[in-house]
């Protein structure tokens, strides 16, 4: 828990954008999540994101479910709305308030526990719809909040902190997405900021369901032998892997690579990721492939990153369902009320 | 062999029908010729969770008086199904009439003494008439509303009209539907001459009253009160208001350019619908969602949240017979406690209540200013009696100066202005705080929304003192909810009485009809009608004032009562349960006779009490 408050005032040479802003202006309060967390990584790029955006910042609505990731929201784009909803239904809440005030950009920001498991059919519903959006799950493969069970993203055979087994297969939620229907997928590492942010950028600019898949290891309780993502497994299945001795109070991980290459990633927790740049072949706009491409990577062990899919010319829920321009929240009695003289002519009709 | 029941425009007439046999549109023809002639009609479906062979039944009420709940009995029975005969036979009244298609000759054990039989051959006469199976069902329908509009005295030209209304833009299929009509009709009058004592006599008795279902009203009511984002699960017997709401703003909801201002989402269940609604009304958009009891049980948790978080939404609960593998297509009033309480933690909810279609599209638009006002969930309770029964009211009125109440928001002007904006401060002392809604100032009045956990100013905070301090503001917001919610309807009885009765929703009709046959037997009661809860002072004090309160409901235990007796301020023993909750509309002779009961039960010295 951080307990250090923010200064107010800052350096008056602070880089501004093109709206006059800078950083802190889009910063919210004092993270409350464990010091080092990869979700707080997400948050900085996000932050980072919508100011090289120059988008202002209430011109943002955040929707989130229930988990460390849903806690985030009040931790970035504090002029920004906020909406801590209920658990694995933040999609629908969402997609309500899009279709409210077509005007807004709208953030989802959810987690694996949030999206895979009690949330997965909102997750798989606004995506077919196409709610233009931005999805982003903060994946740490564990529930943090109540004290780390596996969650339904967490490796088969892997072990918790108590030494259980997960039997259980994982789902891939950027599978899913694809499957889904979503226009833009993308897997990204909260170690890797460089790449992340592009990818925000990405996702906001983009017409439709959005979705990044953010890997973001979990300090606290994903680091102890068993586990295929501790750093005993890692080192003992990888040489490239380097020795990391503490878990709390570090700073962050980062992961800077080039395009076509495979990296091992130490984590926070000590385990490994091999992330994968796509290819310099890679076809983003094709969908069946990139699925395919997906499956190969990952019965190699491999962690596919980057943007995976794009559809170019892709049309969002409001717009196909021809809703008007005007946000629906800003009519008033004359667009809506049809009136007393039309009512007449309904009553005539039911006679 | 008992006398004839001889009646004008005061009978039932029960139609057994076979689900799925093109018989709704025949007895819906049936049903607006009286009407048309000036006499007042109550008609019911009684029908299967089916789409094709169960048993349905449709009744009928006529009533010169006005009379337009269920009676109870049966005046005349229209048998068209084998499978149910023996039981449509059983329920006909002494001195009733069976009438029947006599193609096939049935034993004389199928029939009874007391009632007077109407055999006419429709299939041998469809079969003659028609070589295509399809017609010789559907016309055979016709034909019969041909013979009863002869038997009854109905007049020819008001089915010929309604026939030509009915398949305009369809007009092959008059001629065809006229023949089958005229051809029963001929039947009738040639062989059936004075069969049945029961007639229906031009009137003037309907006036300017429209024929019209509850969920369709509930949907204009939406339309009117400007509910733009409606999401929605299909489920009976909500369906139709959520697909009448599509209709009405395909109708009156496109713009100049031909774009929508509206939209519909038909959600992936309940949970997506209420959420939906939820994120719609955080916006700022009017939104509501349309759903039966099995979808308040899934929606719990977000109604929560919204009661906490202090969003608006309004709910349509249809209600029906619980549980989801239940009786989807029977009528109750039984999730009176599911949404009164709806959700974990202390949480109450706005229920209000409509008696009939008129009320739905009257409380339909003022929910959505109520959930505004009081930032809250609002519950309007159909049930399925109301929502899918075409009902008898007097015409929607909308008066074009009300003005949408959009309640407490504070805008881009009030927060330049400096005015002190805290989420959850009230200001004003009635419980009520203002809102935002989300990108309206670059600087001023954001705020992250969560259910409880958070201060006057939406800071984050789980000290008890501060979550007490919004627990007892949202008491004080309940108290303003009871001035704003529909008020009770009191009647007095023509003379003084310690007797009360209680009653809400669709039993109306059927109370109306039951107090004018107590009163003629010397029993009266003073009535009141529940409109809302919370519950106005004056609901208390009418059950104070009165010895016994009969509180007539349509569910098994006594809901309403528990909601009343959860207010600490009356006396449990006095407030005697009136249970209805067979799956079908309550009827008139029901009520009167179970309260006639209760107070014989109660010993002569009450009933001295009543007469004095």
């Amino acid at each position: 828990m951080t307990y250090i408050s923010k200064p107010k005032l800052h350096h008056p040479k602070l880089a501004q954008n093109s709206l006059g802003f800078t950083h802190r202006d889009y910063e919210g309060k004092v993270s409350t999540l464990c010091a080092g967390c990869g979700h707080d990584s997400i948050s900085a790029a996000l932050i980072h994101a919508f100011f090289e955006l120059n988008i202002e910042p209430h011109r943002v609505a955040k929707l989130s479910g229930i988990g460390c990731s849903s806690k985030t929201p009040d931790y970035f784009l504090g002029q920004s709305h906020g909406f801590n909803s209920v658990h694995g239904r933040m999609p629908s809440v969402l997609t309500g308030a899009n279709l409210a005030n077509r005007d807004l950009i709208y953030l989802g920001v959810s987690g694996d526990g949030d999206s895979a498991s009690i949330g997965l059919g909102q997750f798989a519903h606004c995506l077919r719809r196409g709610v233009d959006m931005t999805y982003i799950v903060e994946n740490n493969g564990v529930y943090g909040l109540t004290k780390g069970q596996f969650s339904a993203t967490a490796d088969k055979g892997s072990k918790s902190k108590k030494g259980m087994g997960n039997q259980d297969a994982p789902i891939d939620l950027v599978g899913m997405a694809l499957l889904m229907g979503a226009s833009f997928v993308a897997r990204s590492f909260s170690g890797d900021k460089k790449q992340l942010v592009e990818l925000i950028k990405g996702a906001i600019a983009h017409r439709g369901a959005a979705f990044i898949d953010c890997i973001s290891p979990c300090v606290a309780f994903n680091n102890h032998p068993g586990s295929t993502k501790s750093f005993d497994y890692v080192r003992e299945h990888n040489e490239a892997v380097n020795a990391i001795e503490f878990i709390e109070g570090k700073p962050e991980i980062k992961a800077d690579y080039d395009p076509g290459t495979v990296t091992t990633v130490r984590q926070h927790d000590g385990s490994v990721l091999r992330l994968r740049k796509l290819a310099a072949d890679y076809d983003p706009t094709d969908r069946n492939a990139a699925l395919s491409f997906l499956h190969r990577q990952q019965a190699a062990g491999e962690v596919v990153t980057g943007l995976l899919y794009i559809e170019p010319n892709s049309e969002d829920l409001i717009e196909r369902m021809s809703v008007t321009k005007t946000p629906l929240n800003r009519l008033g009695e004359v667009e809506l009320c049809p009136g007393s003289t039309a009512l007449e002519k309904i009553n005539a009709e039911l006679r | 062999m008992s006398g004839r029941i001889e009646r004008t425009n005061d009978f039932v007439v029960l139609f057994a029908n076979v689900n799925g046999s093109g018989s709704a549109s025949a007895n819906r023809i049936f049903t607006r010729s009286i009407i048309r002639m000036g006499v007042p009609v109550g008609s019911r479906n009684i029908f299967p969770s089916n789409i094709q062979g169960l048993p349905t039944w449709y009744e009928v009420r006529i009533s010169q008086a006005g009379h337009l709940g269920r009676r109870g009995g049966v005046d005349l029975m229209v048998a068209m199904n084998p499978q149910t005969w023996d039981k449509d036979v059983k329920s006909i009244d002494p001195g009733g009439y069976l009438f029947y298609d006599s193609s096939k000759p049935l034993p004389p054990s199928k029939f009874r003494d007391d009632i007077h039989v109407v055999g006419m051959p429709l299939t041998e006469i469809c079969n003659r008439q028609y070589s295509d199976p399809r017609q010789r069902q559907l016309f055979k329908n016709i034909m019969y509303v041909g013979a009863l509009s002869a038997l009854l005295g109905i007049e020819a030209e008001a089915v010929e009209r309604l026939i030509g209304e009915l398949y305009k833009g369809k007009d092959k299929l008059i001629r065809p539907n006229l023949e089958a009509f005229r051809s029963g009709r001929d039947y009738a009058e040639k062989n059936l001459k004075d069969a049945i004592g029961l007639k229906v006599r031009r009137a003037d008795a309907v006036g300017d009253r429209i024929l019209i279902e509850g969920n369709d009203a509930a949907a204009l009511g939406a339309l009117y009160g400007g509910a733009t984002v409606a999401a929605w699960y299909p489920i009976t017997p909500s369906t139709s208001l959520a697909e009448a709401f599509q209709r009405h703003c395909r109708r009156y909801r496109i713009d100049a350019n031909g774009k929508n201002k509206f939209a519909i989402i038909q959600a992936e269940d309940e949970l997506a619908a209420i959420g939906t609604v939820i994120g719609a009304a955080w916006n700022g958009a009017r939104a509501f969602t349309a759903t039966s009891g099995p979808g308040i049980s899934l929606m719990q948790e977000f109604i929560g949240l919204a009661y906490f978080a202090e969003i608006p939404a309004v709910i349509f609960d249809v209600q029906r017979g619980g549980p989801s593998t239940g009786m989807p297509t029977r009528t109750q009033q039984s999730d009176i406690l599911a949404c009164a309480y709806a959700s974990h933690g202390d949480t109450r909810h706005v229920l209000i209540f409509p008696e009939d279609p008129r009320e739905c599209f009257e409380f339909g638009a003022k929910a959505l200013d109520l959930a505004e006002r009081l930032q809250t969930p609002i519950f309007v309770m159909l049930d399925l009696d109301i929502g899918m029964n075409d009902w008898l009211v007097k015409p929607l009125a909308w008066d074009d100066a009300r003005k949408f109440d959009r309640g407490k928001v504070m805008k881009f002007e009030d927060l330049e202005a400096g005015k002190d904006f805290g989420r959850y401060l009230d200001v004003d002392g009635d419980g009520i705080p203002f809102r935002t809604y989300p990108g309206t100032h670059p600087t001023k009045g954001s705020y992250f929304t969560r259910g409880t956990s958070r201060d006057r100013y939406a800071r984050y905070s789980e000290e008890g003192a501060v979550y007490v301090d919004n627990m007892e503001r949202l008491l004080k917001k309940l108290e303003t909810a009871k001035k704003l919610v529909p008020a009770p309807i009191k009647r007095r009885a023509r003379e003084a009485t310690k007797l009360g009765a209680v009653y809400y929703g669709s039993t109306s009709v059927a109370m109306d009809e039951a107090i004018a046959g107590l009163e003629k037997s010397g029993i009266h009661l003073d009535t009141l009608r529940i409109r809302a809860y919370p519950f106005a002072d004056e609901i208390i004090d009418f059950i104070r004032d009165h010895e016994h309160i009969f509180l007539v409901e349509q569910n098994r235990d006594a809901q309403m009562r528990t909601l009343l007796l959860d207010t600490g301020r009356i006396d449990p023993a006095k407030i005697v349960p009136v249970l209805h909750y067979d799956g079908t509309p309550i009827t008139a002779h029901f009520i009167a006779s179970d309260i006639s009961r209760r107070i014989q039960e109660y010993g002569r010295t009450s009933i001295r009490v009543v007469a004095s």
